[in-house]
């Protein structure tokens, strides 16, 4: 922690809330190496030997504890890539707090790719917070590449919050999950983009066991000329219950395409899907400004609350 | 003082000019005002034009003294005019607390912000961190609505049709508000309402039919001709115009 600099610490900030060295288990990886580690009692982190990456092992009943693992990129033409593990023991519940900043000032292009794993043991929970952030005046392009693979034993839950605002040239984000009688996952992804970025969301959620359900909602406001596509696939293999929901705000001249899919493979799996994508309304705009904010105000207020 | 000196407004209407409002002359300078008349009559329209939402073909407003004819939405709100609408807006991720701290042009508690709430009946702590989205019934919305009037405490508050979409029950609780804001705020509150119980807490009623102002006075004056003629209908809206001749 003590070796980032201010515009590493800055990145730091903005993914991961990150003012001053975390209380509890963390590992900083700064420009492709290890930059800070701490483990507790309960938390362990080993470096894996045979690929990039980490291992993060918590151990069973562990409770109120968090995990921060960040990653840094502050080096341009730098591609970084990283398979991180998370083994949460039975009836653990941990908040996991994950997401990589690029800074990229110079010509060449940045990239990070990160491929997360989780194995949730039976009836543990987790919160998954990952935050994805880009800036810096370069031409060089800043990509973010985010796989998350998802295990859930019996009566398991994961709860995952992806964020991703500003400063990211081209993302495509897979997220893949496998629940067992029980498992419950809730994934809300906020995204937006800017100029030209592209963002492409690929969701799949297989509900195995009986008694599982996942509830996966997106919204997301593409601005300018940026192009967004949702896929959000769900299949429902058992008696079970599966939402998934874009909710997008168009503007300017920005493209976006929501595409969900449903499967049911089990007489008893219920599932739904909803998809809305459409400009902010002329009458919210016109109702905060009665309150005395100006049209653009009045705007931001509504793309702010939208992905709050 | 709110004046509106020869206002009109028309819409094109498959290709025909239709006048809503026809060269309305209006002076509204009493505490609490409430504009009503059949459907149709041209009753929103004028609110709306007063708060710059719609901009009228010709005539002035002046707030004050100071013509407000060509001044925004925004700067009409900064100037003390507030609005709130027949049918509320709804907003995904803004709350409650969100609108009403928008409202009220601070960041003001959440204490301050559940007195507003309470005053329109709303239990305060179940609302204040929903989202003014479709899980809130019509009701719901309408007090909350009515509530960010009451946050924005500005000097002409708009109320278009704020019985609309509330139930019985909440409508006797409607009227609290409505008689507490009589007493308590410096301002003018301009209604517009067919409701007789609104109506007679009114210092002025205005009678708007088919765009023109067919009355205007007390409520002494203008009650008694209102309980006689059933405005909303237009033969007797004919009739009343026949009478007054």
């Amino acid at each position: 922690m003590d070796t980032l600099n201010a515009v590493e610490r800055n990145i730091l900030e903005q993914v991961a809330d990150i003012h001053k060295i975390p209380e509890g288990a963390y590992n900083i990886r700064s420009n492709g190496v290890l930059s800070g580690r701490n483990t507790t009692a309960n938390i362990d982190i080993v470096t894996k030997e045979d690929k990039p990456g980490i291992d993060i092992i918590i151990k069973p009943g562990t409770k109120n504890e968090s995990v921060h693992i960040p990653v840094v990129l502050s080096m341009s033409g730098l591609k970084d890539m990283v398979y991180n593990d998370f083994y949460i023991g039975e009836d653990a519940d941990v908040t996991i707090v994950a997401g990589c900043g690029i800074h990229n000032c110079g010509v060449d292009t940045s990239e990070h790719d990160g491929i997360h794993t989780f194995y949730i043991k039976k009836n543990a929970r987790v919160k998954y917070i990952e935050k994805h952030y880009g800036e810096g005046d370069g031409m060089g392009k800043r990509i973010l590449n985010p796989t998350t693979i998802i295990n859930i034993e019996d009566g398991g839950y994961l709860e995952m919050d992806t964020v991703q605002i500003k400063g990211v040239d081209s993302t495509v984000r897979d997220t893949k999950a496998y629940l067992k009688e029980g498992a419950t996952l809730v994934i809300h992804e906020k995204i937006m983009t800017h100029g030209t970025q592209t963002a492409e969301t690929n969701f799949e959620v297989d509900l195995d066991g009986k008694g599982s359900s996942a509830n996966v909602v997106s919204r997301s406001v593409a601005r300018e000329n940026s192009k967004q596509v949702f896929n959000s696939k769900i299949n429902g293999n058992n008696e079970c219950n599966g939402h998934t929901e874009c909710d997008a705000i168009i503007m300017e001249d920005a493209s976006v395409s929501a595409i969900p899919q449903l499967t049911a493979n089990n007489i008893d799996a219920a599932l739904i899907h909803e998809a809305a994508i459409g400009k902010i309304a002329g009458e919210q705009i016109i109702k905060l400004m009665t309150l005395g904010l100006t049209e653009a105000e009045a705007e931001e207020q509504i793309i702010n609350g939208f992905l709050k | 003082m709110l004046e509106l000196q020869n206002v009109s407004y028309q819409v094109n209407d498959d290709s025909d000019d239709k006048e809503i409002l026809k060269n309305i002359n209006l002076k509204i300078n009493e505490h609490l005002v409430v504009i009503t008349g059949p459907n149709g009559g041209g009753k929103s329209t004028l609110a709306k034009v007063i708060a710059g939402i719609i901009k009228p073909v010709s005539g002035k407003i002046i707030l004050d003294g100071e013509d407000i004819t060509g001044l925004s939405i925004t700067d009409r709100a900064k100037k003390g005019i507030s609005f709130a609408f027949q049918q509320p807006v709804r907003f995904k991720g803004l709350t409650v607390i969100d609108m009403v701290r928008l409202a009220a042009g601070k960041d003001i508690t959440i204490a301050q912000a559940c007195e507003y709430l309470s005053e329109v009946g709303l239990c305060a702590k179940d609302y204040i961190n929903r989202e003014l989205n479709a899980s809130l019934s019509g009701g719901e919305i309408k007090r909350i609505e009515i509530a960010m009037v009451l946050a924005r405490g500005a000097k002409f508050s708009i109320f278009d049709e704020p019985e609309a979409g509330i139930d019985l029950w909440s409508f006797q609780n409607l009227i609290q508000v409505f008689e507490k804001m009589y007493k308590t705020i410096n301002g003018q509150v301009l209604v517009i309402s067919h409701q007789e119980r609104i109506l007679n807490i009114a210092d002025k009623i205005i009678v708007l039919a088919d765009g023109n102002v067919i009355d205007e006075g007390s409520r002494k004056e203008v009650m008694p001709k209102l309980m006689k003629n059933n405005i909303a209908c237009p033969t007797l809206l004919d009739k009343m115009k026949q009478e007054e001749k």
